[in-house]
């Protein structure tokens, strides 16, 4: 270092220094989810100027229709991030639509409510306990659960759509509106906001990281890494039920088909947001900002006139590059 | 005279960027020898082996194999010229069978270029034939003990037609009956004239099979001789030298054990290794335990932790008997580790400094359900400085860190619970001399704030210079107790670890 003189430019320009080097430093990749969102919103915002892309109405659309993904992948942050994975999350959204919807018609609101989330617990009771108590990979259970949450929605239905008459229920799950903010809206703040506190700010989600960064070093330094992986597990099973909730409530019935094939979209959002595939690492915002990025995605190009095959492929690629940028190393 | 000689190196010199590791060092192998090959860590055995075996390159001096001088670029040069290696981690595939891991990549082909299974078995069948040993190749190698995947190790070596075999401690991971059919066998090998080098840090075992003896020291060679020439307390004194005194000089001590005793174990046995382990240890006092590799000292302490249950036996904190079934218990119990391997077991490498020294303080870093950062950052930090981490940033990854301050971050995440007991199992493995000294100088320092402590060291001049009392352990069991003051240098501790 040379001498300290102290004039005012240097002093700013030492600033400016030292943020560029912050930059420079701080791990740019974390920030691809970021980027890529800047960057898609302003292409969209030129590209479909004309096509009320915009308009107030369809941003909080997008928000909306994002909602049901974007809470499941804050609860599938964490099972990632500890080195886990619940495919099961699309069919127990939908198991616990119909079963909420038939109990509220035959005993109504609150045990209609209390039975989805009771529905999530035994799952994801049954993912945990399978999962730490018989060490089978998550992957394998919850691949099995998938298939027996959406049969079970099939049976008990018969495939057939289960209205729900509530009004109370479908304006606090779905339809309902905060002032002018749809209150799906609200729900997927409030979860990104629990979410984002609970990983970062409590002990339990420094043990989540660190069961999923080296599972031998933190049992090691006595943290009961089968507790925490049976924890996300439920944790992600429960929250799936809401969002099967929310389903039943956007669209006022309870359907097997609700949430079929969220678990990839789900998956997606988390990894796009920068969570290590491998735990270890996760970030809950990130994973909001890849739920709206691929909202942001199907959005704009359904108003781009881009038929359902073109939709598909350019949403590959994006997420394709996306995680190829975000990749660290 | 070359005719005999199987292996010869003359004058290699090797240095990693600037720091020589071999000057000038000279070594042959004769046809149909065993020739065993000693020294301390880092005396530079293992990179001798590794210009053997085409892994590094030396920067001058001649390696001539069957009396051809050779270029060996790679392990693929290497085994050409028909030297192979029983690595002490093995290099098997468990997942596939015995005679598939000996023609592993170099499947005879039957018909149409396929791989003629039939005769990958026959083959492996006619190795282990002329082995003399018996062994199914078509078993899966990952069902089979270790003693069984050393000999496929071995075959795979014969199979490629090696004609000088490397042993690194080969005997390890043995049990006795096992490591007396692996000498037969190494005789059986020698008789067909194959040469044997042969590192071990045991010595009656280099008594029991080898013919001559080289021994290295800080790079250079001490002597090389044949074993009928020298007694085991001459070659103690060529792999130790003549040592300068310095900052590992023993520092007397005492201790008071008039009252109860912090830890007491009684007739312990857990886990694979610990057969009925008595001993006591005192606050303030270290406890040095010594023994050979697979003596049963790691597991000792993963007892003491909780990681393997007790099978029989009583562990016994301030006179009170506690029940060690998970670390977490162990830690309630006022029991820490230093485990061996800091970064398999003690840090999570993509995590920051920060973060790795908290994990074991969560509990009490939180305020209500959130935690408390700016306590945590403080925390962080005093225990940076106490223990002198070199770390620009407690944010910092810990992975970037050099072996000597990341091995600081796992005793000081430790420090920070405050424990009754420490046990650190091998805490300067990997690290410069500077740091070793400073971990010796805190290991004190903890003993005399009160501390019971309990070394498990490979590395002799450490152990005495921490340790107040010295258990030695073979097989499982403590083999002998000595008081520091009764050992006069570590040539009396060597003898007393080999057993002589």
């Amino acid at each position: 270092m040379t001498a300290p003189t102290a004039s005012p430019s240097a002093a700013s320009d030492t600033a400016r220094v030292s943020i560029m080097e912050h930059v420079r430093r701080s791990d740019w990749h974390s920030y691809v989810i970021y980027i890529a969102f800047v960057v898609v919103f302003a292409f969209f915002s030129v590209l479909l100027h004309d096509s009320g892309f915009l308009g107030g109405n369809n941003l909080l659309n997008i928000f909306r229709q994002t909602a049901t993904i974007s809470i499941m992948a804050v609860a599938m942050t964490f099972v990632i991030a500890s080195a886990e994975i619940d495919l099961s999350v699309g069919s127990v959204a939908g198991l616990a639509s119909v079963v909420t919807a038939m109990t509220i018609d035959s005993a109504g609101l609150v045990p209609g409510v209390l039975a989805g989330l009771a529905l999530g617990l035994t799952v994801g009771i049954l993912n945990g306990g399978l999962v730490t108590l018989l060490n089978i990979p998550s992957f394998l259970v919850t691949l099995g659960m998938l298939g027996i949450a959406s049969g079970v929605a099939m049976w008990i239905t018969a495939s057939a759509p289960q209205p729900i008459l509530d009004d109370t229920f479908n304006t606090v799950f779905g339809s309902g509106k905060i002032g002018n903010l749809p209150v799906l809206l609200v729900w997927t703040v409030v979860f990104v906001a629990v979410g984002a506190v609970v990983l970062n700010k409590t002990g339990f989600g420094r043990r989540v990281l660190a069961t999923g960064g080296n599972r031998i070093a933190a049992e090691f330094t006595g943290i009961n890494t089968r507790r925490i992986k049976f924890t996300v597990l439920v944790m992600s099973s429960v929250v799936a039920s809401v969002a099967g909730m929310l389903y039943a409530g956007r669209l006022h019935s309870g359907r097997f088909q609700w949430g079929a094939g969220d678990e990839l979209s789900v998956i997606a959002a988390v990894i796009l947001g920068g969570t290590s595939l491998f735990g270890g690492s996760g970030a809950v915002i990130g994973t909001l900002f890849g739920s709206l990025l691929m909202g942001l995605i199907n959005n704009g190009l359904i108003l781009a006139g881009l038929d359902v095959s073109q939709q598909q492929v350019v949403r590959g690629a994006i997420i394709i590059l996306a995680v190829a940028l975000a990749r660290r190393r | 005279m070359s005719e005999q000689l199987a292996v010869e190196m003359e004058a290699v010199h090797k240095s990693f960027n600037g720091v020589p590791v071999l000057h000038g060092v000279d070594f042959d192998l004769r046809r149909g020898e065993v020739h065993a090959l000693l020294g301390e860590n880092g005396a530079g055995k293992s990179t001798l082996m590794k210009i053997l075996q085409g892994v590094y390159a030396p920067d001058g001096g001649e390696v001539r194999v069957d009396g051809r001088h050779v270029r060996l670029g790679s392990t693929h040069d290497a085994r050409a010229a028909g030297i192979g290696m029983v690595f002490q981690e093995f290099s098997l595939v468990p997942t596939l069978s015995v005679a598939r891991n000996v023609f592993l990549a170099r499947e005879p082909r039957g018909r149409f270029g396929l791989v003629d299974d039939g005769e990958v078995v026959r083959r492996t069948r006619a190795v282990f034939a002329q082995m003399g040993v018996d062994v199914d190749p078509r078993a899966t190698v990952g069902s089979l003990s270790t003693a069984y995947w050393q000999l496929t190790e071995i075959a795979k070596a014969l199979a490629q037609n090696a004609r000088v075999l490397i042993m690194d401690e080969p005997t390890a991971s043995l049990a006795r009956h096992e490591a007396e059919a692996l000498f037969a066998l190494v005789d059986r090998l020698k008789a067909a004239g194959i040469s044997v080098i042969y590192i071990s840090h045991r010595m009656e075992e280099v008594y029991r099979v080898a013919d001559r003896v080289t021994v290295l020291r800080d790079g250079r060679r001490v002597v090389t001789a044949p074993l009928a020439d020298v007694t085991p307390a001459q070659l103690i004194e060529h792999i130790i030298g003549r040592r300068m005194e310095n900052a590992f000089a023993w520092r007397e001590r005492t201790v008071d054990r008039s009252g109860t005793p912090v830890l007491e174990l009684r007739e312990l046995s857990a886990g694979p290794r610990v057969r009925g382990v008595s001993l006591t240890l005192h606050r303030g006092e270290v406890l040095g335990l010594a023994g050979l590799m697979g003596s049963g000292r790691t597991e000792l302490a993963r007892a003491l932790f909780g990681i393997d249950r007790a099978r029989a036996g009583q562990v016994l904190v301030d006179g009170r008997p506690v029940d060690l079934t998970s670390p977490r218990a162990a830690m309630a119990a006022g029991i820490a580790l230093i485990p061996e391997d800091r970064r398999e077991q003690g840090l999570v490498l993509d995590h920051s400094v920060r973060d790795n020294l908290l994990l074991p303080l969560l509990p009490g870093l939180s305020r209500g359900p959130l935690l408390n950062d700016r306590r945590g950052s403080e925390t962080a930090r005093s225990l940076i400085d106490r223990l002198r981490i070199r770390v620009a940033n407690a944010g910092r990854p810990v992975r970037l860190l050099s072996g000597g301050n990341q091995q600081k971050v796992v005793i000081a995440k430790w420090l920070a619970t405050d424990p009754e007991v420490l046990v650190m199992d091998e805490p300067t493995v990997g690290v410069d001399v500077g740091t070793k000294s400073e971990i010796i100088t805190t290991i004190r320092d903890l003993a005399d704030q009160g501390k019971a402590i309990i070394v498990i060291s490979s590395e002799l001049p450490e152990l005495l210079a921490v340790s107040d009392r010295i258990v030695v352990l073979r097989a499982g069991a403590v083999d002998r107790e000595l008081d520091r003051r009764d050992i006069p240098d570590e040539e009396h501790l060597q003898m007393a670890i080999q057993g002589v």
